[in-house]
């Protein structure tokens, strides 16, 4: 593992302007109606106009055939600076890193990072077979279960190699569906018990209804900008204190134990200067509990193997011990393709800059952000992190 | 297009594959697991991709696996995307970590040893006729005919009915009396007119479960009335009927085949295609239709489909140079005849013996096949569900020269 060179840092950066559109099961929408609509609550949110944005970074899997240009005339902006990135649910993130870098250096003033899909009824089978040539040729043929097997598996291994129970997922997906019972867009409205979870039905062994994500429409975005022309426009905002993205992460082990988050966090806290301890809450990247285990192991929570542990020590309501995905995670308000990857860095932005829709986390002033995604093949291939904070930090 | 197939068709599983992972599948019809491992460095690759992982090289031959590993998870799939799966939920699956270095996913048995157990890794192919990885538990026996997800990917002859096309021969036979003992509940026996004069018929027709069928290869209607008695009972369909000995077919030059210039005249080798290639397209015609008509009913149907060539379809045998010939040509009317079937599930399974230890390759030198082993190689190819036999010390010599090069095997045979 070599060094990762210290970088410059994010603070003359900022993020403005947290929007959210409520997800909807399936739509007859396209992704191109979804963005438009992100876009046009950014313009609204943010008090500029269409004009004044001068940079998009799009996440999408929807948008087929078009990609981000196609965009820029369905919507009639004009830009300087572009960016496309189909990452599932690291686009986030990644978006977020490339934003910041080209305000920084002045290639752009204002860039609008949106992750937005659509769900049409039969969206997701045939996603399947067209995500990638591996998953083509050496996954769909063996039971097409798409990923919930592939997290089926990861989850079996983990039970057996770290003593993680039923319960112990159950209590993760029970404490994120408290906190979306205070989100409006959460597309899950109902108590979920403990009971509910473990009697659901079979989806993939050992998974259940409720270990799986919902797939759904949507669309997630914010502004980068500077800080003082957040000032300026007087903009709540929140400052990014340091990154990560890393591909293709140990691609020797048998099978994911961990993700890319081991081989950055130190540079992650180091460059954030602060340790996980002052990390106020977490959004892992929920598409299945195991790897929210996974996140606050590789993320540095617990140590690798104890997430079991962590899980029966902490409450994960925005309020108690441990706030994780205050606003219900994926698994409770849904995968919107793409914008999965931003729901969680929306949900700190509204969090950290005092528009919270969600119950607030008091006093919080960082946050740990995840994203993870792309499995091309037995795997998921991207993880990134981010830490936030608060304007004053 | 030669088959006009009902519209109903079977739900089959994801057949769709890269060209580079086609290179599993053509290892799986011969019953072999390869990978591709880098002729630069040695490292074996999977899933199949066209650049080394490792060292960036794109040398990566196939090369045949032992297949050993550890089954390292497990899941069953209750809810599935596609619907051959749909309908055969719950579907148990694994991914093994293979001792060569890359992790599969895999088939398993229905019911086998829990993960982690050591397993051996095979590639079948599946019922769209494409390679895919089974890992066996290797303490165990698992018969594949008794499991619920692998049966449909072999063509097992148990509780089967049974078309032998051509039952006046020594092959035809000993194919008849293997089919019956390898549990065919049903075996139906072609014969010309009067099969009470060739040898063997009489004690063949006596036996339960066999049925003596008036079939003639050279006659539409003949062929046409079989597919209407019995061409929606028959699940295995076997074309082994080949031009005999020219007793009076022939135009009287030679009394062995032989090459265009000292041989058999143009009515030997008219009537050699007649049956070999047009006999095969008269079968695909009416048989084709009547068998896949039952298609989506699921099992049990219609699973294979047989066809008796020549390792001399691959390159030309001088000396039987017509016969050759006609062989080429029922090889290729086989190919479309497998790509058109494939749609409805049968697999299309082509036998290429050497030469056959029967009366009219007497002045063949040894070795020759005798009917009992390529019977055998036959059965074999069903039970295994290889789509492509060679049977024998001679066609496995001449299959290793021709995949070499066949431009050599062809300057080699015209010696």
């Amino acid at each position: 593992m070599s060094e990762t060179e210290s970088s410059r840092d994010y603070a003359d950066v900022v993020l403005v302007a947290p929007v959210t559109l409520p997800y909807t099961r399936h739509s007859i929408r396209t992704a191109h109606w979804f963005a438009a609509q992100a876009l046009s609550r950014l313009v609204k949110s943010s008090g500029l106009t269409k004009a004044d944005i001068d940079g998009m970074s799009l996440g999408s899997f929807t948008l087929t055939p078009d990609t981000a240009i196609g965009l820029t005339q369905h919507l009639g902006i004009s830009l300087r600076w572009l960016d496309h990135i189909p990452l599932g649910g690291a686009s986030g993130i990644v978006a977020l890193r490339r934003a910041l870098r080209a305000v920084q250096a002045g290639d752009a003033e204002v860039v609008a990072c949106i992750g937005a899909d659509t769900n049409y009824l039969d969206s997701f089978r045939q996603s399947l077979g067209n995500f990638s040539v591996f998953a083509r040729d050496a996954v769909l043929p063996y039971g097409s279960g798409g990923p919930n097997a592939s997290f089926a598996f990861l989850t079996s291994y983990y039970m057996r190699e770290y003593g993680a129970t039923r319960e112990d997922f159950g209590k993760l997906c029970v404490a994120q569906r408290e906190n979306a019972l205070t989100y409006p867009h959460a597309l899950f409205k109902k108590q979920l018990t403990l009971q509910e979870y473990l009697d659901a039905r079979l989806i993939a062994d050992p998974l259940r209804l409720f270990d799986c994500v919902m797939p759904c429409a949507g669309a997630e975005a914010f502004l980068v900008m500077q800080r003082r022309r957040a000032e300026a426009l007087g903009l709540p905002y929140v400052t990014v204190r340091s990154t990560s993205e890393r591909h293709n992460a140990f691609p020797d082990d048998p099978i994911q134990m961990r993700g890319g988050w081991v081989q950055d966090r130190e540079h992650l806290y180091s460059s954030a200067g602060i340790e996980p301890s002052d990390v106020d809450f977490l959004q892992t990247y929920d598409d299945y509990p195991v790897m929210s285990l996974i996140q606050i192991e590789d993320l540095g929570f617990c140590a690798k193997g104890e997430g079991p542990e962590f899980i029966r020590r902490h409450s994960f309501s925005a309020d108690g011990s441990f706030p994780l995905n205050t606003s219900g995670g994926q698994l409770s308000v849904g995968q919107a393709g793409c914008a999965a990857g931003f729901l969680g860095l929306v949900e700190s932005i509204r969090q950290l800059s005092g528009r919270n829709l969600a119950r607030p986390v008091p006093e919080a002033r960082f946050a740990m952000v995840a994203g993870f995604g792309m499995i091309t093949y037995d795997r998921g291939l991207c993880s990134a992190a981010a830490v936030l904070g608060k304007a004053d930090t | 297009m030669i088959l006009h197939l009902p519209g109903h068709m079977p739900a089959l599983p994801p057949a769709a594959r890269s060209r580079a992972a086609l290179g599993l599948t053509a290892a799986a019809a011969l019953g072999r697991f390869q990978l591709q491992v880098c002729a630069d460095c040695g490292a074996v690759q999977y899933p199949p991709r066209e650049t080394c992982r490792h060292c960036l090289s794109d040398r990566l031959p196939w090369t045949d696996q032992t297949g050993s590993g550890e089954l390292i998870a497990e899941t069953t799939v209750h809810l599935s995307q596609d619907s051959y799966f749909r309908e055969r939920a719950p579907w148990r699956i694994g991914m093994v970590r293979l001792d060569a270095g890359p992790t599969l996913i895999t088939h398993l048995p229905a019911a086998g040893a829990a993960a982690p157990v050591r397993v051996r890794v095979t590639a079948r192919l599946d019922k769209s006729g494409q390679g895919v990885l089974v890992a066996f538990p290797i303490d165990e026996v698992t018969t594949m005919v008794n499991d619920r997800q692998l049966r449909e990917m072999i063509c097992d002859p148990k509780g089967r009915k049974v078309l032998v096309t051509d039952g006046q021969t020594a092959v035809g036979q000993a194919l008849a009396r293997q089919m019956l003992a390898a549990g065919a509940t049903q075996v139906w026996v072609g014969h010309g007119k009067s099969w009470k004069k060739y040898p063997g018929c009489a004690e063949l027709a006596a036996l339960p479960r066999v049925a003596m069928q008036p079939l003639d290869l050279t006659d539409s209607k003949s062929v046409k009335h079989v597919a209407g008695a019995i061409g929606d009972q028959v699940d295995i369909l076997i074309n082994n009927a080949e031009l005999h000995p020219p007793l009076g077919i022939a135009a009287g030059k030679s009394a062995t085949r032989g090459g265009i210039a000292t041989g058999n005249g143009i009515d030997a080798a008219q009537a050699e295609m007649d049956i070999h290639y047009l006999g095969l397209l008269r079968l695909a015609h009416e048989m084709g239709p009547a068998m896949t008509s039952r298609g989506a009913d699921g099992p049990p149907g219609p699973i294979a489909w047989v066809n008796l060539l020549s390792i001399y379809a691959l390159s030309n045998f001088p000396p039987q140079g017509t016969f050759s010939a006609s062989k080429a040509a029922a090889l290729s009317l086989s190919q479309c005849l497998r790509a058109e079937m494939r749609p409805s599930g049968v697999r299309v399974i082509n036998v290429f013996p050497g030469p056959i230890d029967d009366e009219w390759n007497q002045a063949m030198p040894s070795p020759k096949l005798t009917p009992h082993a390529l019977a055998q190689a036959v059965i074999g190819a069903l039970k295994d569900g290889v789509e492509d036999v060679y049977p024998g010390d001679v066609a496995a010599d001449w299959l290793s020269r021709w995949r070499d090069n066949p431009k050599i095997l062809e300057r080699e045979l015209s010696a």
